[in-house]
């Protein structure tokens, strides 16, 4: 049985092509779903895309998340369903508050637009098991609100429960505290990403092929899982 | 009409790279007196009946501010256009 894996579109979605070729490179299903439709048609998992959803408009992520398909992913999060916030999809679960901390302005006040190196710190997640613990991977960062925050005491909580899924490496692109670049939430089940894996799924237009383990992972995940 | 204004501050704690370019700019304008500067947020709500301070408040923690981040303050203004700020 193939993996039904979401992505949903908000108004203002960017990646959201590049997440379901992503999934399907991957070898799943991509099932496309809609900001404004509560009705996740049975999916196994969801990815919410890069871009800029609601234009930015207030904070990012911040309307995105009373969206009624978002009301339908927090409430089937909070019950095990695995989703992967990429860019702008991180930001909308840390203001959807299942996952800590916030998203704000880059430090340097530059929007960064490179290919950059992470270390794979947490390889327990629906989204990293097919990685090795440390292992570097090559994977397009761009973003203008990346600088990962939080209070020292969710921070210290992060690192000593092995929730700090990736960081950056060979230098931060956007003043994110403790280069942060990727959580995930207790169960494991929920992941917030601020650079790309979707656009380093093949050689013709990514700097590495590295971003295919996170669509690779859910596979695996929902293989292992329990019926 | 009843207008409760929320104003919203980034916390002390928490950089404001935005600010901080402003507070740099200034001593182009020849003002060299300023220690910081910060960047924060008006919202203007009217209300069709009396002011709801507790349903702004709603508004503000919900929606409108990250405590995460960011704090608010609410007040009641006078929605006349020639209105003075209360706070002033």
């Amino acid at each position: 049985m193939t993996a039904r894996v979401g992505v949903v579109t908000f108004p203002g979605s960017l990646d959201d092509g590049d997440a379901a070729r992503a999934v399907r490179l991957a070898g799943g299903e991509a099932v496309r779903l809609w900001h404004n439709d509560p009705d996740l048609r049975g999916v196994d998992a969801v990815v919410l895309p890069g871009g800029f959803s609601y234009g930015d408009y207030l904070r990012c992520g911040a309307i995105a998340r009373f969206a009624p398909a978002m009301e339908s992913i927090v409430a089937a999060a909070r019950d095990g369903l695995p989703v992967l916030g990429i860019c702008n999809g991180f930001q909308i679960l840390c203001e959807a508050h299942l996952l800590p901390g916030a998203l704000t302005r880059n430090q340097h006040l530059h929007f960064r637009n490179r290919d950059q190196l992470l270390r794979i710190e947490s390889v327990d997640t629906a989204f990293t098991n097919s990685f090795t613990s440390g292992q570097e991977v090559l994977i397009p960062v761009k973003n203008g609100e990346g600088c990962y925050v939080a209070d020292e005491r969710t921070l210290d909580e992060l690192e000593a429960t092995g929730r700090v899924v990736a960081r950056y490496v060979g230098g931060n692109p956007n003043g994110s505290q403790r280069d942060i670049a990727a959580i995930t939430n207790e169960a494991g089940n929920v992941v917030g990403i601020m650079p790309h894996p979707e656009h380093a799924v093949e050689a013709l237009t990514g700097p590495s092929l590295d971003g295919l383990g996170f669509f690779t992972s859910i596979l695996k995940h929902l293989a292992g899982a329990p019926a | 009409m009843a207008r409760v204004v929320v104003d919203v501050m980034l916390k002390p704690e928490i950089l404001d790279p935005q600010g901080q370019a402003v507070a740099n700019a200034l001593p182009r304008l020849g003002v060299d007196d300023v220690a910081s500067v910060r960047i924060g947020r008006r919202i203007e709500i009217d209300f069709v009946g009396e002011p709801d301070l507790d349903r702004a408040r709603e508004i503000a923690d919900k929606l409108l501010a990250n405590p995460v981040i960011e704090d608010f303050s609410i007040r009641v203004v006078d929605a006349e256009p020639d209105a003075v700020d209360s706070r002033s």
